[in-house]
Order: C-alpha cells, then sequence, then structure tokens
C-alpha cells in the first residue's frame, strides 16, 4: 500500500493549499481582513479630518433646542423643542404620506390594472393612457405639477366658498370641521367602540351558524342600528358633549377646525397615482399570468363571471401581484423624500436638511436618516413576505 | 484572482489619509484658480448672466482673491450652492472660500468647524408683503403664513420673533430661494421673510415689482461674510486682509480711476497700502503690490458696493450701516502696518 511519503516543509503546504476548499476559505478571508480595513481607513480619515476642523461630533445634538417651526406635525411640537422631538415630526409625518398613499395606490392601481383588462375598448384604452403617461414622466415633475395645479386651482382664503357649509378648500390647504370634546365624550366613544365589537361578534357569530345550519340572520341590519343607534344613545344621555367646530376666516387665516396642507395633499395625489401607474401593470400581469383553463373550469362549473374573479381567479393572481407589490411600496416610502422640492416637512427635509444645516454634524446625521429609511423599508418588506406567506399554497 | 488583488490594492492606495493640513494656498497656486462658492442665483450678490458670466458683491470678493494671488480676477470657478449644503461644501474642501451672504453666527464659527474672515454686508432680516394686504407692520402678522428658506438664520429668527410677541404663525419652508419666491408669488403665503437685501433682490425677480412692499421692521442682526474652513491660518489671514484691503482703499480714497496718480501719492497711508513701503504682501503670501492687483481689477470695497448692490445697480440700496465707519457707519479695518 502506499504510504505518503515524507516530503519537505513546503511541499506540504504547497499541498495544503491546493485543497480549493482551504484556498477558497483563505480567500475569503483576505476579502474580508480588506474590506474591514477599507472601512476603519475611512473612519480614521474622518475622524482625523474633523478633529483638525474642530467640528462637532457626537450625538448630543439631538437634546439641543432645535428653535425652527413647522408647518405639519402629527404631535405637539413648538420651536422650543430639542432636535430629537423635530426627528420624531419628521418620522410621523413620513409614515404619514406613505402609509396613507400605499393604501390609494393600491386602490386606484387595482382599478386601473383591471380597467386595462376589461372588454370595454374605450376603458381599456384610457386605462393604457394613464399608466404610459404616469410611468414615464419623473415624479418630483409630477410632484410639482400637483402642487402647482393644487394651489393654482384653490382660491385664497378670503375668496372661497364653504362647500357643504363648513369644508373650505383654499391655496393654505382644506379646512374641515373638527370634533371637539367636554368631559363626557369619552362615553359616545366608548359607546361607539363597543357597538362596533358587538357588530363583529355578531357577524362571526351568524357566518358560523349559517355554516352549520344553513340558517340566516340579516345581522347587517342589526350591526348598522347598533353602530349609529348606541353612541346617539349615549350623545342624548350625557347632555350632547361632542360638538363640532367649524373653521372660520379672521384677519390672515382661518382659525379653527382641522387643515390639511396643500403640500400634503399635493404629495400624497403625486405618489399615488405615479406608484399606481406601476401597480397596475403587475396586477394586469398577475390576472394574465392565471391559466386560462382555471376559467373556462369555473364557468363550467356554473360561477357566473363575478364569483369566478372572486373565488378563482383573483386568489391565484394575488399571489403573482404581492412579491413585485413590495417593491413599489418601498419605491412610495422612498420617493417621499421628495417633499423638500415643496416644503412638505417630511422626515429627510427635516433631519438631513434643516437640522443638518443647522448643526452641520453631515456624517452622523446621513448616517441615522439612512438607518432610519432601512428600518423602514425592512420593515415593509418583512409585513408583506408574511403576508405572501400566509396567503401561500398550503404545501407549496 | 489577480483582478480581485489588485482592486484591493489600488482601493486600499486611494483610500490612503490625506494630509488634511496641506496649505490652501499653495493648493490654490497649483491648481492655477479659487474654487469659491456662491449663491444659485441673487441679484447684487452673486448672479450669472444669460452667457455665464457671474456678477454681484460676493463674486468680487472672490475675484478680488485671485486678483490677489494670481493678478488674474478671473481665475475663479464658482460652485452655486443651496442653504442647505454650503456647508458641507466648505467643510469637506470641495471650495477654497464660501461667499454667499452667510450670517456669522457662534455656532457655524465653533461647532462647524469654519472661520469667518470678516463681514462684506451688514444685513439685518426683514419682511416682505403686497400692499393690498394694508399691513404696514410687522406687528400686525398674528396668523400670518410666513414663507422662508429652509437651513438658514433666517428660519429660526421668524421663529423667535413670533414667539417672543406670542403671535401665531405659519412657517412654509423650501430648498432654494426661487422655490419660496414661487410659492410666495403664488399667494401661498402672505409674507416673504429673508435678509433685507434678499428681499429688494428677490423682488425684482417677481411680476410687478411695484406690488411689494418691505416693512419697516428690521428683526436681527445678520452681518454676512466670506467663510474659509478651520485649520489653515494663513489663508485665513490672506481672506480676512483682502476684505480689509479694499475697506482701506475706501477709506483712503483710492479707487480704480485714480489709481495711477496714488501710486504717485507721498501719503505714508496709502504708499504701505499699495506696496511702495514696506513689505505686508509678501508677509501674507503674496506679492508687494497685492493690493495693486485687487484695485486693478475690482476695485474698492466703495466701488464694488455702488456698482453691484447701491446707486449704480439696479436694486439700489442705501449704504446705511455699510458706511465706512468715519461717514456714519460701522465698516471698520484694521490699519496695513
Amino acid at each position: 500500500m502506499a504510504e505518503i511519503v515524507d516530503r519537505p516543509l513546503l511541499g506540504r503546504i504547497g499541498s495544503f493549499f491546493a485543497d480549493p476548499r482551504v484556498r477558497g476559505i483563505a480567500i475569503q478571508f483576505a476579502l474580508l481582513a480588506g474590506v474591514i480595513s477599507l472601512g476603519w481607513l475611512f473612519y480614521a480619515n474622518a475622524r482625523q479630518n474633523l478633529a483638525v476642523q474642530n467640528t462637532a461630533t457626537g450625538f448630543g445634538f439631538f437634546w439641543e433646542t432645535a428653535g425652527f417651526g413647522l408647518s405639519q406635525s402629527l404631535i405637539p411640537y413648538v420651536e422650543s423643542a430639542s432636535y430629537g422631538r423635530a426627528f420624531l415630526v419628521g418620522l410621523l409625518n413620513t409614515l404619514l404620506v406613505s402609509a396613507l398613499g400605499i393604501i390609494f395606490a393600491t386602490i386606484i392601481g387595482f382599478a386601473v390594472g383591471i380597467a386595462r383588462l376589461s372588454s370595454n375598448v374605450l376603458l381599456a384604452r384610457l386605462a393604457g393612457a394613464y399608466v404610459e403617461a404616469l410611468r414615464n414622466l419623473p415624479v418630483l415633475f409630477q410632484i410639482l405639477f400637483w402642487y402647482l395645479a393644487v394651489l393654482g386651482a384653490m382660491p385664497s382664503a378670503s375668496a372661497s366658498k364653504p362647500f357643504l357649509g363648513a369644508i373650505y378648500f383654499t391655496n393654505r390647504g382644506v379646512l374641515l370641521p373638527q370634533f371637539t370634546f367636554e368631559p363626557g365624550g369619552a362615553t359616545v366613544f366608548g359607546a361607539l367602540a363597543a357597538a362596533i365589537l358587538l357588530s363583529v361578534t355578531l357577524g362571526i357569530r351568524a357566518g358560523r351558524r349559517r355554516a352549520r345550519t344553513g340558517i340566516r340572520m340579516p345581522w347587517r341590519r342589526y350591526a348598522v342600528l347598533l353602530i349609529f343607534g348606541l353612541p346617539a344613545v349615549a350623545f342624548i344621555a350625557t347632555g350632547s358633549p361632542v360638538s363640532l367646530e367649524l373653521p372660520e376666516l379672521r384677519g390672515f387665516n382661518f382659525v379653527g377646525g382641522t387643515r390639511v396642507t396643500p403640500e400634503f395633499l399635493a404629495l400624497l395625489f403625486a405618489l399615488s397615482t405615479y406608484t399606481a401607474a406601476f401597480i397596475a401593470e403587475i396586477v394586469r400581469a398577475g390576472f394574465l399570468a392565471v391559466p386560462r383553463g382555471q376559467t373556462e373550469a369555473a364557468v363550467s362549473l356554473g360561477l357566473r363571471r363575478r364569483a369566478t374573479l372572486r373565488l378563482v381567479v383573483t386568489p391565484q393572481a394575488m399571489r403573482l401581484i404581492v412579491p413585485p407589490l413590495t417593491s413599489q411600496y418601498l419605491n412610495l416610502t422612498k420617493n417621499s423624500s421628495l417633499a423638500a422640492a415643496i416644503g412638505y416637512p417630511d422626515f429627510f427635509y427635516v433631519f438631513a436638511g434643516t437640522t443638518l444645516n443647522q448643526t452641520g454634524q453631515a456624517i452622523e446625521i446621513i448616517a441615522v436618516t439612512m438607518a432610519v429609511y432601512l428600518t423602514i423599508s425592512l420593515l415593509t418588506a418583512a409585513f408583506m413576505n408574511w403576508y405572501n406567506r400566509a396567503v401561500a399554497l398550503k404545501g407549496s | 484572482m489577480k483582478r480581485v488583488m489588485f482592486a484591493l490594492i489600488a482601493a486600499a492606495g486611494l483610500t490612503a489619509v490625506s494630509p488634511a493640513n496641506a496649505a490652501v494656498l499653495d493648493q490654490v497656486k497649483s491648481k492655477g484658480f479659487v474654487q469659491c462658492g456662491v449663491t444659485q442665483g441673487l441679484p447684487g450678490f452673486s448672479n450669472p448672466d444669460d452667457k455665464g458670466n457671474w456678477t454681484g458683491l460676493d463674486v468680487d470678493f472672490c475675484r478680488a482673491i485671485a486678483a490677489a494671488i494670481f493678478d488674474d480676477a478671473t481665475k475663479v470657478r464658482y460652485t452655486p450652492l443651496t442653504a442647505k449644503d454650503r456647508f458641507t461644501a466648505l467643510q469637506s474642501g470641495e471650495i477654497d472660500v464660501l461667499s454667499r451672504i452667510t450670517t456669522w453666527t457662534l455656532s457655524r464659527d465653533s461647532s462647524l468647524g469654519l472661520n469667518f474672515a470678516g463681514v462684506t454686508y451688514y444685513d439685518g432680516q426683514g419682511f416682505l408683503i403686497r400692499k393690498d394686504k394694508k399691513v404696514s407692520s410687522a406687528l400686525e402678522l398674528s396668523g400670518a403664513s410666513v414663507c422662508t428658506q429652509t437651513g438658514t438664520t433666517t428660519e429660526l429668527n421668524v421663529a423667535d420673533f413670533f414667539r417672543a410677541r406670542n403671535m401665531k404663525y405659519e412657517v412654509v419652508a423650501f430648498t432654494t430661494a426661487d422655490e419660496t419666491i414661487k410659492a410666495y408669488e403664488a399667494g401661498r403665503c402672505d409674507v416673504f421673510t429673508s435678509d433685507v437685501s434678499q428681499l429688494y433682490a428677490m423682488r425684482l425677480k417677481l411680476a410687478n415689482t411695484a406690488d411689494h412692499v418691505v416693512l419697516p421692521e428690521i428683526i436681527s442682526k445678520e452681518p454676512l461674510g466670506p467663510v474659509v474652513r478651520h485649520g489653515d491660518d494663513q489663508w485665513f489671514d490672506i481672506v480676512k486682509w483682502v476684505l480689509f484691503a479694499m475697506l482701506n482703499a475706501e477709506e483712503l480714497n483710492v479707487t480704480q480711476k485714480n489709481l495711477d496718480e496714488q501710486l504717485k501719492s507721498p501719503n505714508p497711508e496709502i504708499k504701505r497700502l499699495l506696496g511702495a513701503e514696506g513689505n505686508f504682501g509678501e508677509q501674507l503670501g503674496l506679492t508687494r503690490d497685492w493690493v495693486v492687483r485687487i484695485m486693478k481689477q475690482v476695485g474698492n470695497y466703495g466701488e464694488s458696493f455702488d456698482r453691484n448692490v447701491g446707486a449704480g445697480s439696479r436694486l439700489g440700496i442705501e449704504r446705511g450701516l455699510n458706511r465706512l465707519w468715519n461717514k456714519g457707519g460701522i465698516q471698520y479695518a484694521p490699519p496695513v502696518r
């Protein structure tokens, strides 16, 4: 039997590295070391340059007074609040416009996508024109268009007439009446919440009963009665503590009521319609990808068109639609950072714009901004992936 | 394999820690021009014409620096910057000097790592409003919507003004001055606020200049001046003394027109200024005739002011605080000696 000959050391090292596995690991190790040393070089370079210039470093600025005002915030904000609070305001504004944008974009996108598949030629062509127009124009341009169109179309505050007596459309925003509460108002809301809960339970029980015994109960009627009736009873019983505050013009602007700024509306419309064009194409692809045989089989079973769509085609199409939909949602969230162009105080504008300029700490702020957008995107993607798995074919 | 190793070595070489302490003057001389940060277009201060030539008070200052170093005021390259990225451009070394109507404040002087080389224009913040709103004072602005530029002292000052007087207001802030003025014109806000010099300049961009009026209140101090980075004292001195030279020239009545006569003047102050006596230019790292170069190509402070923002320009702003100290204003330059 051949024995391994006693070779010199160099020979043995050579044959050690001749092993492809060993070589692979060695190269990866060297690459990792290279990347780490590169990162460390960047960091050391930045640190040395900052030290020479005596620029402030660190994250202490989060507790400093901001000093600037913001035209829109979901949480109370005053100029004497800290940069940390401004950070939160910007973040909430971005999340608000992204969430609403995603909802509207999905609704519009599905509608347009299905319209494009319609047998009505005019409808299909119109939907096609919508998709082509909005997909091919830059989104910043569309945002500016909506802002100038929205602004340009609305009358000035002093010249606007109320719609339905209480809603004003002005170029400073849309003014809506607002609920004001006195003590006791909580009871009305409690009654409303209870009514909703009862209706949902009723619906579930009625559905189960029907599945078991076939007996139908007109539960929806009872639900409507509950939802309108219970709060009304509570309202009267506690002496009508909830009232409507109407906006009225005083001096330069309106006081009272809530105001939706034109910046917010323009950004919302622009992002929704733009992303809807892409979603429409994804939806259309999803529906076209369901084999014709499915529709034919459903029809041969006696299902009408509506039922076919609802029970057979759509569930299968959804599995093809959801993964690319995630990308579009992430695009919408990131495109919301263009709000700076029209002055909507979103996260990028407030934090990586104003705060960066006032404190001058570019490196820390940009790093935090990247981390925040990454987190939002990863969370959205994770949720969509969970949903995708939940509706996937069991066992596939 | 070889390509990977080569790429790694090249990348490592590129990130070699560059000496951040390389003298800016040497870099500028070897480059052959001064990189100057300016606005994106503000009449009177830094504005490109339709052929791409820049003019303005801040532009003249950069040209004066180039004249002092190269004897050629055209050896300047201009980087238009928004209020948001002007400091990052200076901190990172992208520009050599920032001459962009920047207000001198404590935090900018210290924690941003910058040095202000003097004040080219003493300004203050004011409000621009339509005449037909029938408002004659800033104290009547409670409840108004105010358009401003983001990332500026303007934003902070307007917040202070309304807060201190317990007046309600709505701030609408945009990234660039052009967007802000467009929103004001469209009626999105009642008032446009900025430094008074900018109000006069931006008013020229509006459709009906005469329909808008600047309210009389000045709500803040805005000393505008050129800025350089921390870490290079020689460059700081040069930029400082170019401004002081222009002020001293006006004080001693040395102008572009009478330069040739003044070169023969027996006045010892003028002799020192123009380099006939002493070696002050060389002490800065420039040449002996550094002020003569500035005067030939740019002129003194008064001439530059007049030509760009004063009586000889479209803005027509009064000298006001920017007069010399012995003429009723507060422009004061230390002596060249």
